[in-house]
């Protein structure tokens, strides 16, 4: 597992004649990882979807390693070495904890069994493994996170697409997410985009901050350049003082 | 024997041994029950049967069909049929008629999941395609419109054209129950089955993690369609007649689908389960309204019974019956 650099040139999406994004680009060379983060309503979560492939933008293009990827189907996508969390939690209630993730491993494995090995490793990993045989529906919010975390972990992804997996945790938790994701990102050169509210997260973990606002980049740079970047402070640190 | 292994999998000895004695009493039945009692057991292989077929859509990649008549419908036609105008036994006519109810659930699964009918929805283009069959099929000559088609009845003996007795369809329907049983229990076992749980829990969050959701769909209800067009050839030569108004009655894909609700969506002894429950009651309430001479109580009794069951066993009588005998279906 090795990660792959993604470009979004140009990429635009509207809703009904309201445009959600607008001309967004960047790239996040392979092996880094980036954090985008705005304000509330500001595009991020489009910008994931249209990179997920839940829908195409209507502008411009996403490559992962140089290949297009917009306008493939989401399991296409994942074919290609995306994966994803959701901001709003979706793991399969009905199932247990280990057939949550053993699902997300059937995409590399064709055999259940291996699929469960291999679900089972990674659960150990993120502190998941005493509650396996537990149906996700009756896990705690955080422990949904990291669910979401180790499902997409399993389709061993090159790129990984985190939607504010630390918010709901606790700073202790916060921590020890960060140290994990620094871990995997280090041992396995996996790229990550995490889109993040705790700062205290996106300060630890991302070389780059790329910020966005009613659906345009107004900035990026390192954590440094972009706490101090005028638009950054008028737009979205205005509110809160930035960690 | 891989797989042997992976079918019987973690099952414990205990339910291994009882299903063991189970297939073997049922194979020694015919010997031992008289007329009435085999014709019970008759009418409960069947509907665990077509249960099981119907559960492969809704319990597992939970999509609800409420037309499941169609494609028995269209199974028992095919091969009554051909059987009919052609003298072609229904050993050869199944293939014909399991092609037809498959290319059926085909379309039907093509338009409802290509633009995402889900729900109520999709159970509504079920219906609507079950009910423009049943019309079709009351002005088809070949199928003998409105009138219905019969089949010579014809006791003596004759396997190449199922032809005979009770006992000759008891053992038909007992290998399409147990085989069902089996290929549901590798299916589940397997990676489709598991997409489809997935499917059926959250298809988006499933197609992410790299689930072809459509194909997967597909998959589902071309299988279910072309195990319940088994059941209607069986049904078809089992009765000697076939009409449009209840073959492809709405009633009837009602009644497909009452055994896995009762007996638990989505497990395997669901269906089972269900349809001994089922059919025990509406023997039972049979023998209650003659004794009490009071025509049509029977089905205010059964109606009472479901609602009691769906009331306090929402999640069918198998998870609770499993519960209470300390066996538990393992939760994929």
């Amino acid at each position: 597992m090795s990660g792959a650099r993604l470009d979004l040139e140009g990429i635009g999406k509207s809703f009904r004649g309201l445009r959600a994004v607008h001309d967004v680009s960047f790239t996040v060379p392979a092996g880094a990882v980036h954090a985008l983060i705005g304000p509330n309503g500001a595009g991020k979560t489009t910008i994931f979807n249209m990179i997920a492939g839940v829908f195409a933008p209507d502008a411009g293009a996403v490559r992962l390693d140089g290949e297009t990827i917009s306008g493939l189907r989401p399991d296409r996508i994942c074919d290609a070495g995306v994966g994803r969390t959701f901001q709003l939690v979706k793991p399969f209630r009905g199932l247990s904890v280990l057939e949550n993730v053993t699902v997300g491993a059937l995409h590399r494995h064709r055999h259940l069994g291996q699929a469960r090995d291999s679900a089972a490793a990674i659960l150990s990993r993120l502190g998941l493994h005493d509650r396996r045989h537990q149906l996700a529906e009756s896990l705690t919010l955080p422990d949904r996170k990291r669910l979401e975390v180790a499902r997409a972990l399993a389709t061993e992804p090159k790129l990984l697409l985190l939607d504010e997996v630390m918010a709901g945790l606790r700073p202790t938790e916060v921590d020890v997410m960060v140290q994990f994701l620094r871990e995997l990102n280090q041992r396995t050169g996996l790229t990550i985009l995490l889109i993040e509210h705790v700062m205290r997260a996106v300060m630890a973990l991302a070389a780059e901050i790329v910020v966005v606002s009613y659906g345009e980049k107004i900035a990026q740079g390192t954590p440094h350049e972009v706490t101090r970047h005028q638009a950054v402070l008028d737009v979205y640190l205005g509110e809160q003082e930035m960690a | 024997m891989n797989l042997v292994r992976r079918l019987v999998g973690n099952a414990p000895p205990r339910i291994l041994w009882s299903l063991g004695a189970l297939l073997a009493l049922l194979l020694i039945a015919p010997a031992l029950l008289g007329k009435y009692w085999l014709s019970v057991l008759i009418l409960i292989l069947y509907f665990a049967y077509v249960g099981q077929a119907w559960n492969i859509l809704m319990g597992f990649a939970g999509q609800l069909s409420l037309g499941h008549a169609l494609y028995a419908g269209l199974g028992g036609y095919i091969a009554a049929g051909l059987y009919f105008h052609y003298g072609i036994g229904p050993w050869a006519g199944l293939f014909a008629a399991v092609a037809v109810a498959a290319t059926a659930g085909a379309i039907v699964g093509y338009l409802g999941f290509r633009f995402s009918l889900a729900g109520v929805y999709f159970a509504l283009l079920t219906i609507a395609f079950s009910e423009f069959t049943r019309v079709a099929f009351d002005h088809w000559a070949w199928a003998g419109g409105s009138g219905g088609l019969f089949l010579k009845v014809d006791a003596t003996r004759d396997i190449v054209n199922l032809r005979g007795g009770p006992v000759l369809f008891y053992y038909v329907i007992l290998a399409l129950a147990v085989g069902a049983f089996i290929l549901c229990r590798a299916l589940l076992e397997s990676r489709l089955g598991r997409y489809w749980l997935a499917i059926r829990e959250d298809a988006e969050a499933a197609q992410a993690v790299g689930v072809p959701v459509l194909r997967c769909k597909m998959i589902a209800i071309v299988i279910s369609a072309a195990l319940t067009a088994l059941a209607g050839v069986w049904n078809a030569f089992y009765y000697n007649n076939l009409f449009p108004e209840t073959a492809f009655a709405m009633g009837r894909s009602i009644e497909i689908t009452l055994a896995p609700i009762i007996g638990g969506l989505g497990t395997l002894f669901g269906p089972v389960v269900g349809a001994v429950v089922l059919t025990g009651l509406g023997e039972a309430f049979t023998d209650l309204s003659d004794a009490l001479r009071i025509s049509g109580i029977k089905q205010i009794f059964y109606g009472l019974a479901l609602l009691v069951i769906v009331v306090y066993r929402p999640a069918g009588v198998w998870p609770w019956l499993a519960d209470k005998l300390g066996l538990k279906e393992r939760q994929p």
